[in-house]
């Protein structure tokens, strides 16, 4: 690594650092604050009283079905492209599988694309109900998330906070102002904004380049602060026009990390434990910047096959060399990586270099991220997770002290762990169960793109970024399938939603406890030890449940790889 | 059912807000401070669209700077139409591909046969390997450095001049602090029309 | 009672026997994760009985893995039945003491002689000096002084009598002196120790919710590894690789919680009868556990802290008397007072004046023992009237106020959590006693012990609080509760649940019992009456109020062993994963060799010492889950420091020497 590469890593870092605990400051603002203006306007005009506080159940069903209704409307608007405005080339609508699939994709905010934006979608089909289900998606995440805080900040309630307040709270005063923001500052960078859709143009040896555009910036910036990830393009943030400089790299992937990251802060503020919040913080960004460090250092070094070829791969001032296969060369390795790193753990999916081509070693940081899937992981949800497994850490740990465990003064038992591991499986089942399928059958095998271990990777891949809600790619695996678009619209569904409902239970029961004042023989779970104990807890069980699939997946490539195999 | 009208509402409001009012009100704002970008920062020659600034496009004649391979796909069907700006995509090959090895090797081949390069000279990696956007406007300055002579020579130019634009073509980190050097190739072709026609 | 620390020959042999009992699929399904290891044995069984009659496959390496899955199951019952004896054990020998007796049943005016096994709750039945006890019950007449070592091992004998605190008798003990009338309280089957009993044997025992909800996350985890086996297979045959169902079956055994899910009833049973060893009976496991989680301790001051009577430490001489004059007025005001702080000044008034016994008497003396009414004792001598009493008592006797150097004396005494009495001769003040409420020794660390733990004490007492502070200084009490009234310590129990505290006392009286009711861990005394004990979810054999300390740390060492069992048993998995993967496909992918970071000799015999090391290490923890892991009380940090490092960290290693050794002496023996 040069001194420009660590000095851009240590800006990324810091701008993180800096702009975290002020977010999260700012956020418990907007949860705790009296009801501003424009939020009592949208209350009146959408009927709902949202003085009135919700019980975890009516919280949980008010969530399902308004993302009902917005993923109604989405599928509807993508399904009538043929008769709506804005589509001069006349593109159909998409198959009704991959509508399904992409309907489904970004209610969830997972944002996976079984279509390529710029060839198949209309500009109306990405400015409404692409960028309408980008801020439904992440919004009801962040919803989520701080009904589930809240099971942690009530004692004896039965309530968990009005959905509906909750929403429109984020979205007015946080979610819409950063992304219009942003919009225009990727605008400056070279993001086009227009509703013009292409323009042709005469390049130098002759003929024509039909040069697609359109809204482009305004989708960028929801699709990044809202941890979405679809792109309006195929290449997505590897388009110069989604992603035109350095800088714009910067600034989206920072994007991801501005509300994920700051969670951390706001539940620390909420449960007035700002030490708990710096705790959980690190154990986000120990798993962040490890990954970060692998992801740098494997797309640095050459791949030793291509040494016969006699192709220059080591870092220059004349080239910035590496693993350059999949990638654009205003980003090079560390921008590159910066991204990758952060639209996995961040699960945005959005990618400014292909994944399909990244070395294994680097595969098994986005494996790993996507199945951790909460440092800082999606919109709210991804850290409700984490809040599930220091749950469970906690009860492990907490009975070697000798007490009944307890979380912020709260006992956690059988109910607690019921629910938490619950959450638990899903991501093991939907994941390893999806895949055996995908590559034990010919609908799953024939649309892989690469031989080998690098085959199966693709398909666990798949299914891991569904389950993740995570919506990044192996692009080289074809999606667009019945088989692809309808399992894995079911399994994006399946994963936002069922462990959701387990976490909301869980902060109902906990809001119903009493909190126990802390002792001597209280386990502290704001200290370096907790720290590690959760880092470890995590790492173990994901290196437990997935051990198989790494070994057969990026283990296997990465050890042929060394041993000059290839397939 | 007062949850589903308060749902369908909010989705009315919603759709209204973040569809329609949110992108049309960017691109408003968008057009008064920044038109030139919010057009797809395009290039014009004597009125015409020659390209986008930000967008690579093919070149093949020797007579130009050559920009990466590129791997954007046919839509009609198999192979791949290079610089596609209406289907971006990148290979998508596996490092422990075969295919992906092979490519490499015979890319690296014509590389150094049209550049006129010995065999013991090492290709840049960018040279010979397709971007991620199969759009990527920009090359590395190794790659543009070994590309001189060719040029000079289809263009009857001294190299040490073309090498001299070429310096000059050269973006830096950008602000000193993000990104790679690199060499625009449309920007610098232009220059190189402007110079030597 | 016998301590019975030794495992017997017979225990372990009956745990044997035991052992296959409990292979029966209806008794192990209550265990889930041993359910499937018992379903994973019989498909080897029949899988190496295939391979033998249709020459597939390797018939050796089945029939090996099949027989240390069910060496596994052994292991695992073993563990169970052997806790369960042992305690059945400890409660046996208690019951056969009771065995042949025989009562005196009261039927209206009549007496019948009839077996003890037969009372009835409420049945009355008389005791007589020598008798032994029948069954438990309340005296309701008399009073008795009874040998209760056949219980608590303790030999000096106790008084018990009817309608005060003391009055419960309990079964196999003995009345040495006395005439009672005692009312059964329970049903036979229905005593303490027949709960007790029951709870050991495990019959009526009941999952404790801590327990239940460890049992969910093994669940949890065991789902979660039946996922990962059987998807392998798919995973692999992408690959081109088959998968041998025998290796399959020995990943998934050693992947699921066998240690802890094997260990985990004995774990429980072993914390009951280690209560039971400290001589606590315990209503449930729930109770112990809930110990564990004690934030405060009640503690009743007289007889807890302090011994119940006072002591006379000091005497303090009027102006112009001298040390002897006032020693031998104190001695012979006290020579006829039974109470101990009569007996407790007399010492010291003896050895204040150097006589002792007949010694320089008077001639004359008549004792004037202590009345309601006068609320003074002494004696009239030809010396003149003696007497001693409280400040005001003794003012009202002399019926002039006490003179100022006096009454220094005497609030000097009051201040430092002491009590004085005054002393006169013929209406002459001589002076001041110090009686001074007596600490145990050794409370000051104990109650430190606990400080430690993060349970915090407060002494309750009718004393004014300049004395309750004094007292709670001296014995390091945290907290004190003067001047209260027995319902005044229900209403502060209530206090701190209400805080989200969790309360822990000891009592023994009826007017204890609503308390003790409302507490979430209560200590009943066996010399308590029937309303405390059937209050209390624990009852204390030795009558030890501090005994809940004890049961405190059995509680804490209860969930510690569960934890560091757990931690250990999922650490494990970590080196079979690097014993058994690589075996599996290190053939068809040779650059998989590297994972085979123990070097194992052969794909076969990683596999079998895998398993071979996933049975044994659960009959190497058996004394580790019946003794229980040592708790420290060094705070919780420090000891999850500990445990982490020890269980979880050596978790993980162990089992990589663990199976390197066995694949060593498998390589050794040409297996393979």
């Amino acid at each position: 690594m040069t001194a420009h590469d660590v000095t851009q890593i240590i800006l990324a870092f810091l701008a993180v650092g800096a702009m975290a605990p002020i977010v999260g400051r700012y956020l418990a603002w907007v949860f705790t604050s009296p009801r501003i203006a424009v939020e009592r306007w949208i209350f009146r005009a959408i009927g709902s009283d949202c003085d009135r506080e919700m019980g975890w159940r009516e919280y949980a069903t008010t969530l399902l079905v308004s993302n009902g209704v917005f993923f109604a409307a989405g599928y509807l608007l993508l399904w009538a492209q043929g008769h709506l405005p804005l589509n001069p080339r006349h593109l159909a609508p998409l198959t009704p599988e991959v509508t399904f699939n992409t309907a489904a994709s970004f209610v969830t905010n997972t944002n996976w694309q079984a279509y390529a934006g710029e060839a198949q979608l209309s500009n109306f089909s990405q400015m409404v109900p692409i960028v309408f289900l980008m801020f439904v998606g992440a919004n009801t995440g962040i919803a989520a998330l701080v009904a589930i805080l809240r099971g942690f900040t009530r004692a004896g309630a039965s309530t968990v906070g009005n959905f509906w307040d909750d929403f429109f709270r984020f979205f007015v005063r946080a979610f819409l102002p950063s992304c219009l923001l942003l919009g225009l500052v990727l605008v400056w960078q070279g993001c086009p904004q227009t509703l013009a859709t292409s323009v042709v143009a005469h390049p130098l040896e002759g003929g024509t380049q039909t040069i697609v555009m359109g809204p482009v910036a305004s989708l960028e910036s929801v699709k990044n602060l809202g941890t979405n990830g679809g792109g309006f393009f195929n290449a997505n943030g590897a388009h110069p026009y989604e992603n035109p400089t350095p800088f714009s790299n910067m600034l989206e992937f920072l994007a991801m990390m501005v509300f994920t990251s700051s969670l951390p802060f706001l539940f620390g503020r909420l449960t007035r434990r700002p030490r708990q919040g710096w705790a959980l913080f690190a154990v986000i960004m120990v798993l962040y910047g490890g990954g970060l460090a692998v992801i740098e250092k494997s797309e640095k070094a050459p791949n030793p096959l291509l040494a016969a070829a006699n192709v220059a791969q080591a870092s220059s001032s004349l080239q910035s060399g590496g693993n350059t296969e999949g990638k654009e060369v205003r980003f090079g390795i560390t921008q590159t990586s910066l991204f990758t790193n952060t639209t996995i753990a961040a699960t945005t999916g959005a990618v400014d270099a292909a994944i399909d081509s990244m070395l294994p070693s680097s595969l098994m940081v986005t494996f790993s991220h996507m199945w951790l899937n909460e440092e800082p992981g999606g919109k709210g949800v991804g850290f409700a997770g984490l809040l599930k497994e220091a749950i469970l850490a906690i009860f492990l740990a907490g009975l070697m002290v000798g007490r009944t465990p307890e979380f912020l003064g709260k006992k956690l038992e059988s109910r607690e762990i019921k629910l938490a591991a619950l959450a638990l499986i899903v991501t093991p089942l939907l994941v390893l169960g999806l895949t055996a399928v995908g590559v034990t059958t010919t609908v799953g095998t024939s649309t892989i793109d690469n031989p080998g271990p690098h085959g199966f990777e693709e398909v666990l891949y798949a299914f891991s970024s569904g389950n993740a809600n995570n919506g990044s790619a192996m692009a080289g695996l074809t999606v667009s399938t019945p088989f692809y678009a309808d399992s894995i619209a079911v399994e994006m569904l399946l994963a936002r939603y069922l462990p959701l409902l387990p976490l909301l239970a869980l902060a109902g029961s906990l809001a119903r406890k009493r909190t126990h004042p802390e002792t001597a023989g209280t386990l502290p779970t704001d200290t370096p030890l907790f720290v590690a104990l959760l880092l470890g807890f995590m790492l173990m069980v994901g290196l437990l449940t997935f051990f198989p699939a790494l070994m057969l997946g990026p283990i296997l490539e990465q050890l042929s790889l060394l041993h000059g195999v290839s397939f | 059912m007062k949850t589903l009208a308060v749902s369908l509402r909010a989705m009315l409001l919603l759709v209204l807000v973040t569809g329609f009012v949110y992108p049309i009100g960017m691109d408003v704002i968008a057009h008064i401070f920044f038109p030139h970008q919010a057009d797809g920062s395009l290039i014009r020659k004597n009125g015409v669209v020659v390209g986008s600034a930000l967008i690579g496009q093919p070149f093949t004649q020797p007579r130009y700077f050559h920009p990466r391979p590129s791997a954007t796909p046919d839509p009609t069907g198999s192979g791949s139409v290079p610089y596609d700006a209406a289907f971006s995509s990148a290979s998508n090959l596996a490092p422990t591909n075969g295919a992906q090895v092979k490519a490499v090797s015979s890319a690296a081949k014509a590389y150094r046969d049209e550049n006129g390069l010995p065999p013991t000279q090492a290709v840049p990696a960018d040279a010979v390997t397709a971007s991620g956007s199969g759009l990527d406007p920009d090359i590395s300055l190794a790659n543009a450095l070994l590309q001189v002579n060719r040029v000079a020579h289809a263009r009857s130019m001294e190299p040490s001049a073309l090498k001299r634009l070429v310096l000059s073509h050269v973006e830096g980190p950008q602000w000193g602090l993000f990104g790679e050097s690199r060499v625009n190739v449309l920007k610098l072709n232009l220059a190189l029309d402007s110079l030597k026609p | 009672m016998k301590k019975n620390d030794q495992i017997r020959s017979e225990t372990v042999i009956g745990a044997v026997r035991q052992s296959f009992v409990m292979l029966n699929p209806v008794k192990l399904a209550k265990n889930p994760v041993m359910f499937i290891v018992e379903v994973g044995s019989l498909l080897t069984t029949v899988l190496a009985v295939r391979a033998a009659v249709l020459h597939t496959g390797e018939v050796l390496f089945s029939s090996v893995i099949s027989l240390w899955l069910w060496l596994t199951l052994l292991f695992a019952n073993f563990a169970e039945s052997l806790a369960e004896l042992q305690g059945k054990a400890q409660a046996e020998s208690l019951r056969t003491t009771r065995a042949e007796t025989f009562a005196r049943l009261v039927v209206g005016t009549d007496v019948r002689r009839v077996s003890g096994s037969s009372l009835k709750k409420w049945d009355k039945f008389l005791l007589s000096p020598g008798e032994i006890v029948p069954t438990d019950g309340e005296i309701i007449a008399g009073v008795a002084s009874i040998d209760e070592s056949a219980i608590t091992g303790e030999s000096a004998p106790v008084i018990r009598e009817a309608g005060g605190d003391r009055s419960g008798v309990t079964g196999g003990t003995r009345v040495l002196a006395g005439e009672i009338t005692v009312v059964v309280a329970a049903n036979p089957g229905e005593t303490f120790l027949d709960r007790m009993i029951a709870l050991v044997e495990g019959a009526t025992r009941k999952k404790s919710p801590n327990e239940i909800a460890l049992s969910i996350l093994l669940i949890g985890l065991t789902l979660i590894f039946l996922l990962v086996v059987a998807t392998l297979p798919a995973f692999a045959s992408y690959a081109k690789v088959e998968s041998d169902p025998v290796v399959l079956i020995a990943l998934l055994v050693c992947l699921i919680p066998t240690t802890i899910a094997g260990l985990l009833p004995a774990i429980g049973i072993a914390g009951i009868d280690r209560a039971f060893r400290a001589n606590v009976v315990a209503k449930s496991g729930k109770a112990v556990e809930v110990a564990g989680d004690i934030d405060l301790l009640l503690l009743d001051k007289t007889g807890t802290i302090t011994f119940g009577n006072r002591q006379a430490v000091q005497l303090l001489p009027a102006q112009d008397v001298s040390r002897e004059e006032l020693a031998r007025a104190c001695r012979l005001a006290s020579l006829h007072d039974p109470t101990p702080e009569g007996k407790s000044t007399l010492t010291l008034a003896e050895s204040e004046e150097g006589l002792r016994g007949e010694a320089g008497l008077p001639e004359r003396l008549e004792p004037v023992p202590f009345t309601p009414e006068t609320r003074m004792s002494g004696a009239d001598t030809s010396d003149g009237a003696y007497r001693k009493g409280s400040e005001d008592a003794i003012e009202s006797y002399l019926g002039t106020p006490l003179p100022p150097i006096v009454r220094e004396a005497v609030s000097g005494i009051a201040q430092s959590g002491g009590t004085p009495l005054v002393v006169v001769r013929d209406r002459k003040v001589l002076g001041v006693i110090h009686l001074k409420d007596i600490v145990k020794p050794g409370l000051t660390e104990r109650f430190e012990r606990l400080r430690r733990m993060g349970v915090s004490t407060v002494m309750v007492t009718g004393d004014n609080p300049l004395t309750a502070q004094a007292i709670a200084r001296e014995a390091g009490i945290d907290d004190f509760f003067a001047k209260a009234r027995p319902e005044d310590k229900m209403a502060l129990i209530k206090k701190e649940q209400d805080k989200g505290r969790l309360v822990a006392m000891s009592g023994d009286g009826t007017n204890d019992a609503p308390s003790l009711a409302q507490a979430d861990v209560a200590l009943a005394m066996n010399s308590g009456t029937q309303a405390a004990k059937e209050a209390a979810n624990m009852v204390d054999l030795d009558s030890d109020p501090t005994k809940i300390i004890e049961v405190v740390e059995i509680g804490k060492q209860l969930l510690i062993t569960r934890g560091a069992l757990t931690t250990f048993s999922v650490a494990n998995d970590v080196a079979k994963y690097f014993a058994i993967l690589p075996a599996m496909f290190v053939a068809s992918f040779p650059q998989l060799g590297v994972l085979n970071i123990m070097k194992l000799s052969t794909p076969v015999s990683a596999v079998t010492s895998a398993i071979i090391f996933n049975a044994l290490i659960i009959p190497a923890l058996i004394p580790l889950a019946l003794k229980g892991v040592r708790y420290r009380p060094v705070g919780a940090a420090a000891l999850l420091r500990r445990n982490l490092l020890v269980y979880g960290l050596g978790g993980i290693l162990v089992p990589f020497l663990g199976i390197k050794l066995i694949d060593m002496a498998l390589t050794f023996l040409h297996f393979s």
